[in-house]
């Protein structure tokens, strides 16, 4: 008797797979967004693999708030030229230069929420109606709730009362003018599925998530990278520790985690023991209990 | 610089680096905070270790923040604002845990009558349901309504947990009574699969460690079911249906010819080298290569994404359906389903909605509304036809095309379709073909 059961990594690759040639059918111009972190990679490579081997029919794009780690810019300019991918970076210093947004001050400024209004300019401008994103339900209570099509109205929001019901694997992208969808095709994987992929698939990843010396500075339980545009509180200090990051984002968000992990698989062993989320880490996530529901509401990631 | 993964890398055995290859479970929970279902899946979570500190941190100042005095686990499933304000659970949730055998996916959803399109949601991708039943309160309407959900969306295995037997001091025969009553009324039911474990969420009894209190009781408790319930028969691995989704044309000098169709196995095998037939020309051919990536393999099973090629060139698009030469779907425009309605806006008899159905979008009109279903208790009414929001009911439909279609019984993919309305683009009706 053959064995035809699916392993838990097919299974949620078959899913991703169906979920982007879905968007790719149903929308006249899709875009995928990308970060240069663990997901986006992975959701690309996912993309990549389903059109193969044709190339992957719409285009990436990084919203760049200019508070990076060097490391991401130059890993995203390699891969798009390894792989021929088409990357659109938009500025949110644009965006801040043309005075549509005001720049926060303060200590725990950041650029995080102005990310909303390039994202949704740019949506505008290029006449996308599809924005594949990362996001996956386990990293965040309101992303539990999310469907993998999720409807935005002419205002890029998100109305999480009253979304569509999605059922099966059949998938509703019907829209009016000016609206617009947010697909989620990693919408099931957890943080410890990626790990598992990445080394099963062998993907190539920023040396950011690998352990390395660095200039950090601690503040409200976390460990936070210093960059010549983060501002020190006075009891402070920078100090020189081996760290990594659990995720990739904005630098002024971003927590990195003391660790010695050199391998994938350190990374994995690390993941399995750890007592605290991913976004635990996250200072934008910190700021209310429903942080993030409200950031979504507005037309966030 | 790269990181060279290859150098860092030398592969160990799965158990070593995280069990690459686990079975992956999807089930479903129906039930209000008064069953106990918050805690439940709290317990899951929690002995599971999958709720970590910074989220326990969280509900435990939110929980101080309403004035309760104990740790509300339901916080940690009730994710939006408004859920939170009133206490209820309004949505589906997602919820992921992991044991050393197998991954889970919970859809956590609302048990209220309210909420069945939300049931009928979680439920229609699960393997698994899980009834909560009260003790104290035996068999009640909602859960002939639950497990009639169950029955409807035809999900493979249902786990009766009769939960707080602490609170009738663990007797037996009362577990036994809620057994048979249920197994009387389940009668009637489609379902499988139907397995009983005496419980108490709050407590840990025969949730993920066996109880110490009912020595009378020799079944699995709740977590080894969940690990060990046979799911590789949950897949339909004999009709053989491959809905094209996408066609793959890279136009490149290296592939120059090459014609792919992409799409997922949503039941049976397919081998290089099959008989094949495309649907609706009725063209056959054979299976050339399947391909994964850079590589071809030499079988493909439901639920793979793959890309297939074929060895003539027959004129394929988004739409159509490959099957095996002698194992066809049904084919055409005139289907009586069951419905279940998801829209404030009333079902319009007459009324023409869009379809989809697999890789397909037709149009349909609504010709009858044969009967609706009380699902509390599971009566047939033939005269009341006004189907709204939440109803369960039989119709027929006429497609403008023929589809290619199956039973649900048989084939949840090929049997499964919704209906949008036109004006809204809203997903009105859920439909499992009769």
């Amino acid at each position: 008797m053959e064995n035809y059961n699916l392993k838990h990594l097919h299974e949620l690759e078959a899913e991703s797979i169906y979920v982007i040639r879905e968007v790719a059918s149903q929308f006249e111009k899709p875009v995928m967004l990308f970060s240069g972190g663990k997901d986006s990679i992975v959701m690309f490579y996912l993309a990549r693999k389903a059109f193969w081997p044709a190339k992957v029919p719409f285009p990436l794009m990084h919203i760049d708030t200019g508070h990076n780690f060097k490391e991401t810019i130059k890993f995203r300019d390699d891969l798009a030229k390894k792989t021929g991918a088409k990357i659109l970076v938009q500025y949110v210093q644009d965006t801040i230069d043309e005075g549509k947004v005001t720049e926060e001050k303060g200590i725990n400024a950041s650029r995080n929420i102005l990310q909303t209004t390039t994202l949704l300019d740019a949506i505008e401008k290029y006449k996308f109606d599809a924005a594949m994103g990362g996001g996956r339900r386990d990293e965040e209570k309101a992303r539990a709730k999310e469907r993998f099509f999720s409807h935005r109205d002419e205002f890029g929001q998100w109305d999480p009362k009253n979304q569509r019901p999605e059922l099966w694997n059949i998938f509703n992208g019907r829209k009016n003018m000016g609206e617009h969808f947010r697909v989620f095709p990693i919408s099931n994987w957890t943080e410890m599925d990626v790990w598992q992929y990445i080394y099963m698939e062998n993907i190539e990843i920023p040396n950011l998530y690998f352990t390395h010396e660095r200039e950090v500075f601690y503040r409200d339980g976390v460990w936070l990278a210093a960059a010549p545009f983060m501002e020190l509180k006075p009891n402070e200090k920078i100090e020189k520790r081996r760290v990594r990051c659990r995720t990739i984002g904005d630098i002024t968000c971003t927590g990195v985690t003391l660790s010695s992990a050199s391998s994938l698989e350190d990374i994995i062993q690390e993941t399995a023991a750890t007592r605290v989320t991913e976004r635990g880490g996250r200072y934008d996530d910190k700021r209310s209990e429903a942080a993030m529901e409200d950031r979504k509401k507005e037309g966030y990631f | 610089m790269f990181t060279d993964n290859n150098k860092q890398m030398t592969k160990k055995s799965g158990k070593e680096i995280g069990y690459l290859d686990m079975e992956l479970l999807r089930f479903t929970t129906a039930g209000s905070v008064d069953d106990g279902k918050s805690t439940l899946i709290g317990r899951l979570l929690y002995d599971s270790k999958a709720i970590f500190e910074d989220q326990m941190e969280a509900i435990e100042l939110a929980s101080e923040k309403k004035g309760e005095d104990h740790v509300n686990l339901a916080l940690l499933t009730d994710g939006l604002r408004a859920e939170r304000e009133q206490g209820i659970t309004i949505d589906v949730a997602y919820r992921y845990f992991a044991t050393p055998k197998r991954k889970f996916i919970i859809a956590d959803t609302p048990g209220h009558i309210q909420y069945t399109r939300n049931m009928v949601t979680g439920a229609s991708t699960a393997n698994a349901a899980l009834i909560l039943i009260d003790a104290r309160h035996g068999v009640l309407e909602q859960t002939i309504r639950h497990a009639y959900i169950a029955s409807l969306l035809q999900i493979p295995h249902v786990i009766i947990c009769v939960n707080k037997m602490d609170l009738i001091e663990y007797k037996q025969d009362v577990f036994e009574k809620i057994c048979q009553d249920t197994r009387d009324f389940a009668a009637k039911l489609d379902i499988k699969d139907v397995r009983f474990v005496p419980i108490s969420a709050l407590n840990g009894d025969n949730v993920v460690d066996r109880s110490k209190n009912m020595d009378w009781y020799d079944g699995p408790t709740l977590l080894f079911l969940l690990e060990n319930i046979h799911i590789g028969s949950d897949v339909n691995h004999i009709d053989t249906r491959f809905p094209v989704q996408y066609v793959i044309r890279p136009q490149s000098d290296e592939f120059h010819d090459y014609r792919g169709y992409g799409g997922r196995i949503v039941s049976g095998i397919l081998r290089k080298g099959d008989k094949i037939k495309v649907l609706p020309s009725g063209f056959s051919s054979s299976i050339k290569s399947i391909d994964i990536m850079n590589k071809s393999i030499e079988k493909a099973f439901a639920p793979q994404s793959v890309t297939i090629t074929i060895e003539d060139d027959i004129d394929i698009s988004r739409g159509d359906m490959i099957v095996k030469e002698n194992n066809g779907p049904q084919i055409g425009q005139d289907i009586d389903t069951m419905i279940c309605w998801l829209n404030e806006k009333p079902l319009v008899l007459k009324g023409k909605y869009a379809v989809k159905h697999t890789s397909k979008d037709v149009r349909c009109m609504v010709t009858d509304i044969k009967f609706k279903v009380d699902i509390n208790t599971l009566e047939r009414n033939v005269e009341d036809k006004v189907i709204g929001l939440n109803d369960i009911a039989r119709i027929s439909i006429r497609t403008t095309k023929p589809l290619f279609y199956d039973s649900y019984r048989k084939n949840r993919s090929t049997g499964s379709l919704i209906l949008i309305d036109e004006a809204t683009n809203e997903t009105v009706g859920a439909c499992m073909i009769v």
